[in-house]
């Protein structure tokens, strides 16, 4: 069973129809137990990182993810939900900054590019290791993000160019995540989804 | 490298039916929107726009039916657009489907809205949706509603630069004089927008022929919005793709991968 991690507003309902195209039972919730059991864990994120964080903490999202690292259960972050997953982030909230869950270290910065939000669809340079894209090395992914980590994690990293490289996608045991909306990307994001769906 | 130009197929929706017509008068029906949608996803469309002319007065909850079917299909981001005026509208789209809304009058009426969006959902759910017309003071360009017919006498660039001070994620630029014509996208607009927008611009209404998108390009838009080239058959996505590949410009190819 997959679930999708209901934590704050957004467009949920794409994820979740895009995850049962893998034939997998999914379900949206917000229950620790719930969340902490399922066989694969979906971390959406939409809007500011700050505003993420504090909705995720308010569910103990935080203790989810973390429990199902030490018991080895995966957990895909997308968007947002990738960038709350590093220490913290450049984009304040009231012009504080808050901190993320540090599963990974590093950053979160903001894009240079004359033109921002990054929107649309880009390439994404695979690393080598990577189980995620297998089979959809040469696609694109879509983007809406005006922030990003750059730093190199642990894993496989495969990187995204838009006024200079920052991670597109990371993979480690447990925890992966992509900056880009595989929900959002069309017949290379369902094989993504089913690419991910396929090593729980 | 790099990011690919975003062309999306705009469905005019009455009712819950398809239409569209010169100037927004004289409206044909065209179709089922969600399998129109369906056809411009399977044909390349990079993202799917509704515009929603009747929900001002009518048809909100046909409007969330149509949005949640579309999302019940559609793995491409969907931008769903008139009669919204609160955060509860948005909330209520975003809910059903849409990834991003697109307002206009609502946010002429009362400018803080983009704020209270942009707080609430993020800037990247909000497409400020201007529909400019020439007139003879200020940038040349003023804003309009109601289809072009109600001039605002607010000047369109500076209602741009508060919009994206306020946190838009992108702007929707409509020009009501070559809308429905397809005599080509207003290319000056363009220019005199991109001269001071950070965020993306999607250029709107004109296009004709399959020239007019490489010059909205050109021109500094960064993704192209058209409704009856695509609805009456002129053009096919992929015709235009291959023709702004042809020219040097970064296209998605098809979307046929892993399609079941």
């Amino acid at each position: 069973m997959i679930a999708i991690l209901d934590y704050g507003s957004g467009n949920i309902r794409s994820a979740q129809r895009a995850f049962e195209k893998t034939k997998h039972q999914v379900i949206v919730t917000s229950d620790y137990q719930e969340a902490v059991n399922a066989d694969g864990l979906v971390v959406p994120g939409v809007g500011a990182f700050g505003s993420c964080m504090k909705a995720l903490l308010k569910i103990d999202g935080d203790k989810i993810i973390r429990e199902r690292q030490q018991e080895k259960k995966k957990t895909l972050g997308i968007c947002v939900g990738m960038q709350i997953l590093f220490q913290t982030s450049d984009e304040l909230l009231n012009g504080e900054s808050i901190k993320g869950l540090g599963i990974f270290p590093g950053r979160v910065v903001r894009l240079e590019a004359p033109v921002i939000p990054h929107m649309g669809f880009n390439e994404v340079k695979v690393d080598e290791t990577s189980k995620l894209f297998k089979g959809i090395e040469k696609e694109r992914f879509y983007f809406v993000h005006s922030y990003a980590a750059k730093d190199p994690v642990a894993g496989a990293n495969s990187y995204c160019d838009y006024g200079g490289g920052f991670l597109a996608a990371i993979e480690s045991q447990t925890v992966s995540a992509v900056q880009f909306h595989p929900e959002k990307s069309g017949a290379a994001g369902l094989a993504l989804i089913e690419n991910w769906v396929s090593g729980l | 490298m790099s990011l690919a130009t975003r062309i999306i197929p705009c469905l005019d929706v009455k009712d819950g039916r398809v239409v569209k017509g010169i100037n927004f008068l004289n409206l044909v029906d065209a179709g089922d929107p969600v399998e129109m949608a369906q056809i411009y996803n399977n044909e390349g469309a990079d993202e799917i726009t509704f515009l929603d002319i009747t929900a001002s007065s009518q048809g909100r909850s046909t409007t969330l039916e149509v949005v949640r079917r579309s999302a019940d299909q559609l793995f491409i981001p969907l931008t769903v657009g008139g009669g919204i005026s609160s955060t509860d509208d948005v909330n209520q789209l975003l809910k059903a489907g849409a990834d991003k809304v697109s307002i206009n009058t609502a946010t002429l009426k009362r400018p803080e809205l983009i704020t209270e969006i942009s707080e609430s959902f993020g800037s990247q759910v909000l497409v400020i949706s201007i529909d400019a017309k020439r007139s003879r003071s200020g940038s040349g360009f003023e804003v309009t509603t109601h289809g072009g017919s109600i001039s605002t006498g607010i000047d369109a660039l500076d209602w741009i630069k508060e919009a994206i001070e306020r946190g838009v994620g992108e702007i929707l630029l409509n020009s009501m004089d070559t809308d429905g014509t397809r005599a080509g996208y207003d290319l000056e607009l363009i220019r005199l927008v991109r001269a001071i927008s950070p965020v993306p611009i999607i250029a709107s209404g004109g296009a004709g022929d399959i020239s007019d998108f490489a010059e909205a390009l050109e021109s500094g838009a960064d993704a192209l919005l058209a409704a009856s080239v695509f609805h009456f058959g002129i053009y096919s996505i992929s015709d235009i793709k291959r023709d702004l590949d042809r020219k040097g410009f970064t296209v998605r190819q098809g979307n046929q991968i892993g399609q079941n």
